[in-house]
Formats: C-alpha cells, structure tokens, sequence
C-alpha cells in the first residue's frame, strides 16, 4: 500500500485505542446493569444523552467544566434510580422482556422530552480551555482532549474495580448477582443494592454522554448510535462481564480503525464483522458465562 | 328524449356549482420536507418561508380573488416515505403543484412520482441527477442551486496550480456528487486530488479518517458531507490540529450548520451558499426580503436553505399570476418563461433542464465580537450564467428535446 508509514499505523493504532476507551466507557454501564440485574437497558443512548443536556444545562448556571464532570453523572445516577425505583421494580420477577420493553418506551419518552425543552436541533459545545488544541504524542498530533478522556476512562474502570472486588458492599453486589434469593434471605436488602447499581450504570452512561459533548456536539439522537455501538461491544465482550467490555471496546476502536488503512468503506462495519465472528464461535461472548441470556 | 332532456338539464344544474366550486377553491401546494431527523431545523425554516410567500401572494389579492395555501407534510428524510407522502399529496388532498423535498435522495423520489402523474415540481436541495435527461420532465424544476455550479464557484476561488487536494465525502448521492464537481475544477486548475476518504451517512466519530487524511499531506481538506456530520467532522478535524496546515473547504456553508456549531468550529471555513443576509447590500430584493422574515418572525433573519422555499413558492405563484390560472400544463410554460427576482437578484430557468440560473456566493466563516448574526465575509459572488452549468449535450439533453422544451415555452 502506497503512502501508509510506520508513522501512520502508529497514529492510526493510538487512535483506535482512544476510540476504544470511548466504547468502553458506553458498554460498561451497560454491562454492568445487565451482569447485576439481567436487565438490558434500552435507555442506555438516552441516558448518555441526558447526561450531555445535563451537561450543557448545569454548565449555563455553573461555568465550570470540573464541577459539571462531578455533578453531571451524580444527577443522571439520580435520575437512574428514580427510573429503578419507579418504573423498572414493579417488573422485577417477570420475564426479561418486560423490563425491556419498558426501558424502550423510557428513551423515546426521553428524547422527546428533551426535543421538547432544548429544541430539535443540536447544540453545540466547546471543548474546556485548558484542553483545547492538540498534543505531540511521538507519532504524530492527537487532541488533547481525547488524551484526557482516556485518562478519565481509565480512572473510571479502576474505581468499579475497587468499588465491587475490594469493598464489602461490593461483595454484596457480586452474591446478589449470583444468588439474589439467598442474599435476601441472609438479611440483606436486595432491592437497595439493585437500586444502587441502576444508579452507577446509568451514571457511567452520564458521565460518557458529557465527555463525549465537546467532541460530536449534542443532539436528542446522539443516543441511537451510542446504543448500538454499547450493545455490540457488551456482546462481543460476554454479557455482564466488565473485563469483556474492556477488552471488546478496545478490541472494536482498534479493528475500526486499522481497517481505515486498508479499505476505509469497511471501517464502520467492522464491528458488525467481529460481532458475527464471536456469536459463531463464542455465543456468549469472550468473557460471558453461558446461559446468562435463559 | 324528455327523459334525456331532463337528465341533462340536472346533470348540468348539478355540474355548474362545482365548475364555479373550482376556480373559488383554494390553489393547494404541497410541501414535502424532513420535519422530523436531522434536517428538521432546516425543514422548518423552510415551512415558515413558504408561509410568508403563500401570505403575500393571498395579501396581494390572490388569483383574482382566489387564494393559495400550503398543505405540510414530513417525509422523515426517507425517499420511500417521500414518495407516499408526495402521492397522498396529489390523490387525497387534491393539490395543484408540489414543492420541497430537502436531500438529493427524498427530490429523485418524489420527481420520480410528479413526472409520471405529471405534476409541476420545484426541488429546493442540492442534486445534479435531476437536472440529467434520465431524470427530468417538463414537470421538473430545480430553484435550488446543484452540486456542479457550487463546486465550480468554490473551486474556481480556493484551488491554485500544483495544491494537493484530499476528499472526505458522506458516501451518497450528495457526496458523490460534490466530489464530482470538485474533482473537475481541481483538474481544470491543475490541482492534485491526492486522495480521498468515504464514511457513512451520520458518523458520530471521525477520529479513525483522520490520521489517513493527514498523512496525504493535502494543502486543502473538502468535506463532501452535510448537517451534523459536517460540523462533527469539521470539529474533530480542528480537534486534531489539521487546521494549523491545511485549508478548510465545504461544498455548501450554511447558516444553520454554523449556528449549531458554533464560531470556533468553522473559523476559517470556506464554502459556497446561495444566500447569505448581507448581501442585501446592492441587492434591492434581498434588503425587501430580509425585512419582510424580520417582520413575520421578530426580528430574525431569513437562511440559505430557508430562502430558497420562499423563492419557489413565490416564482411558482408569480408564474400562476401569469398564466391567469392553476391548469399545470399552463403554468409550467409560464414558470419555464419566467424572469424573477425574489430575494437574490435576477433568475430564470435554463429551458433544456430547468435548472434555476443564479449567482453562487462564496463565504468564509468569520466571527464578528458583538454581532452574534455577522458570521460569514462574501469572499466572491460567481454571477448567474449559464456557462456555470453542465452544458445541455452533456445531461443528456439531445438538440430535438431541447427544441421541442423551448417551443412549448414559447
């Protein structure tokens, strides 16, 4: 191939991995709520949505990009929770269609809200002063920040590690996930820590929805794509594992983007490639338990 | 034959009032465009436009008394949708002329229907295919500006000799054709196209294209692409320090796309447009215009793609007033003869394609402190010719049917 350097695939390899951080940011709170609650969440796009309205919305009281960055995700978690407790807890012990076809009709009943009170069209966002521009990483220039997404994405991951393998409140979330039954009849208050974990799911696709505002702009249907990209990430990486949705987010952007080298019209579908490959061979997934889905 | 008799004295008493019925009811123009999806703004710009031009041919008495109205419809920017919209249009609710369709897949579809019901058509967005023997009809209008004419003017400004020029284009008819266009001016100039990317309709990220396009070392960027995906694109491109090197260019800069994404985002930006509110300067029809949507709309001012629904409706109800009646085959010689100047300075229809012979502006985006509606400088006006166009041999427009166009308008 003509005019591709070492160079090339360099930046191209680094983009694909910030590209996945970003996948895996959007598949986590997904999977996390499906591995906890075997609910899949079809208002996972518009809660990343909300959270880039709540981000525009909270940043015309309080100019300030930091603040919002903490107050974003803790006002979608609210938001989530009202959601569980509300809505989604009456379904509990039902098929798993039911909650899904509830949290469909949520994000119609979301985007249409926020049509109503922002307007159809997007609005736009400016990336914070201080990380504006772009950075020198050796192969090239790369915005500066998509750099500061990664590290975000990375500090996320780590606090949901030590948050559910290294706390006794974690602990508790991994036995209901395994046995709800048993942890309730051990005293435990199982519908408080499903209500906490709604909230941490949906707060995660918050927070995404603001990082991702100053990079694509926001609209009442930046949701729909995310939804998809989420889902086919959480599918390739196993069903409610988080270690699947690191790996088959990082896994997606890194694919999506090499293959811009080589057949730049395949790019956009490549993750529907991988998708096929991994259901043929793994139908669980590549970190999924089996049966899960039953 | 007293039996008959009598039959046909009811039959015409019963008639009579629906003759008269006829020429009091109302002139129906339907209006097509994407309410709903990612041109909705842009569509309801345009649905207020034809309002104001439906309000001031009604103001100014009408037909003789007979008044105009619109008839709304969303065709959800899906040319399937379209096309059973646009025959609703004609089937049920009975209109005399259609007007819009906002994207060069939703036009195709709905021509594709008023051609063979042969109904009057005026497309208001970009496409050359319409202008393409296969594709016109007698029925066929295009008010809009096309993607050759639009790349000419850019082309001719922006390209020099030698520069290296580099594509990223919405993979569709749009893109396609815009690419097209560019491709050609590049080739007349001597520029270099050095390369070109493809992505899909409605990309959310564009960080993958973007190190492939910097790599070709291009002296100027095009993006062939529309809407949102244009100012994501342009955005993320600015995002990856390309700006610092290499010229900005879009085929069509528009008032909304810049508005929705700020100053920041396209400052620098070149593009062509067929309208911008500052040229009402020396243009005695846009200051009148300009005015007129302030009015009707507290003080706003009217947009490129908005204006352009206005001036359909206005020219097709001038061409209406002309030919003293709403019979199609009537008006369509009338529209097709016509001479107007509704908001941009002199227009007329070319006879073998009608396509709309007008002047292309080229702008660059540039923020004025204080004046939040200053946001473009005209950088050249390409005057209205019809040597900015594809010559009629080349649509396919054989001497016999161009011809046979030019004496049916006479």
């Amino acid at each position: 191939m003509e005019g591709i350097t070492l160079e090339l695939v360099g930046l191209q390899l680094f983009t694909g991995l910030a590209l996945g951080a970003v996948y895996v940011l959007l598949a986590v709170g997904l999977s996390l709520i499906f591995g906890m609650l075997t609910i899949v969440n079809f208002a996972h796009g518009a809660f990343f949505m909300v959270g880039a309205y709540a981000g525009y919305a909270i940043y015309q009281v309080l100019p300030n990009f930091w603040l919002c960055l903490v107050a974003v995700p803790l006002a979608v978690a609210l938001l989530g929770m009202a959601a569980e407790r509300l809505l989604v807890r009456p379904l509990y012990g039902r098929g798993i269609d039911y909650p899904l076809l509830l949290t469909y009709g949520l994000a119609y009943v979301m985007v249409e809200l926020v049509r109503i009170g922002f307007g159809k069209q997007g609005l736009p966002v400016d990336t914070p002063a201080l990380l504006q521009g772009s950075s020198d990483i050796l192969v090239g220039q790369f915005p500066t920040y998509r750099l500061f997404v990664i590290g975000v994405t990375v500090l996320v991951l780590a606090g949901l590690w030590v948050f559910i393998e290294r706390t006794s409140f974690g602990l508790i979330v991994r036995a209901g996930a395994r046995d709800p039954q048993i942890v309730r009849i051990l005293g435990v208050d199982v519908g408080k820590v499903w209500l906490i974990v709604f909230g941490l799911g949906t707060g995660i696709a918050g927070l995404a929805g603001f990082l991702s505002a100053p990079m694509q702009g926001i609209s009442p249907e930046m949701g729909g794509s995310v939804l998809i990209v989420a889902f086919v990430v959480t599918v390739v990486g196993g069903m409610g594992s988080l270690v699947g949705a690191i790996v088959a987010g990082i896994l997606v952007g890194v694919v999506e983007s090499l293959a811009v080298l080589f057949f730049p019209e395949a790019a956009k579908v490549s993750m529907f490639v991988i998708m096929a490959l991994v259901l043929l061979v793994r139908p669980q997934g590549l970190f999924g338990r089996p049966g899960l889905m039953s | 034959m007293n039996k008959h008799f009598t039959l046909a004295c009811c039959t015409a008493l019963l008639l009579a009032p629906l003759a008269q019925a006829q020429n009091r009811d109302p002139i129906r123009i339907g209006l097509p465009v994407p309410l709903t999806g990612p041109y909705g703004a842009e569509a309801k710009d345009q649905v207020k436009n034809a309002e104001l031009a439906v309000a001031e041919f009604n103001e100014a008495g009408g037909l003789n008394g007979r008044k105009a109205e619109l008839v709304v419809r969303d065709d959800k920017l899906n040319p399937a949708e379209a096309a059973t919209r646009a025959l609703e249009l004609i089937e049920k609710e009975h209109v005399n002329f259609i007007v819009g369709g906002l994207s060069a897949a939703t036009q195709l579809a709905v021509n594709n229907l008023t051609r063979q019901r042969k109904v009057l058509y005026i497309s208001i967005s970009q496409s050359d295919a319409i202008n393409e023997a296969a594709d016109f009809s007698r029925y066929t209008f295009h008010e809009s500006l096309n993607p050759h004419m639009t790349t000419q003017a850019v082309g001719n400004f922006v390209f020099k000799k030698g520069m290296r020029i580099a594509f990223l284009t919405a993979d569709y008819a749009y893109g396609q054709e815009m690419a097209r266009g560019f491709r050609r001016v590049a080739a007349d100039k001597g520029a270099i196209a050095v390369g070109e990317i493809k992505h899909p309709l409605g990309a959310a990220d564009y960080s993958t294209f973007l190190p492939r396009l910097q790599a070709m070392k291009p002296d100027v960027l095009v993006f062939n692409n529309f809407g949102r995906d244009n100012q994501v694109s342009t955005k993320q491109a600015g995002d990856f320090g390309m700006k610092k090197t290499i010229k900005f260019v879009t085929p069509v800069l528009t008032y909304t796309a810049r508005t929705a994404a700020g100053a920041q985002v396209y400052d620098g930006v070149v593009g062509g447009s067929a309208y911008y509110w500052a040229m009402a300067e020396g243009t005695p029809s846009a200051a009148a215009f300009n005015a007129r949507y302030a009015r009707a709309n507290g003080g706003a001012l009217p947009s490129d793609y908005g204006s352009m629904a206005y001036s359909a409706v206005k020219s097709l109800l001038m061409a209406v007033k002309a030919a003293g009646s709403s019979d199609t085959d009537k008006v369509v010689d009338a529209l097709a003869a016509l001479r107007y100047d509704t908001y941009k300075g002199a227009q007329y229809y070319r006879a073998c394609d009608h396509q709309s012979v007008q002047s292309v502006l080229v702008l660059q985006s540039a923020a004025v402190p204080g004046k939040p509606a200053e946001i473009f400088k005209v950088l050249a006006t390409a005057p209205a010719s019809e040597a900015a166009l594809r010559s009629c041999a080349e649509l396919g427009h054989g001497a016999a049917a161009v011809a046979a166009t030019v004496a049916a308008a006479k």
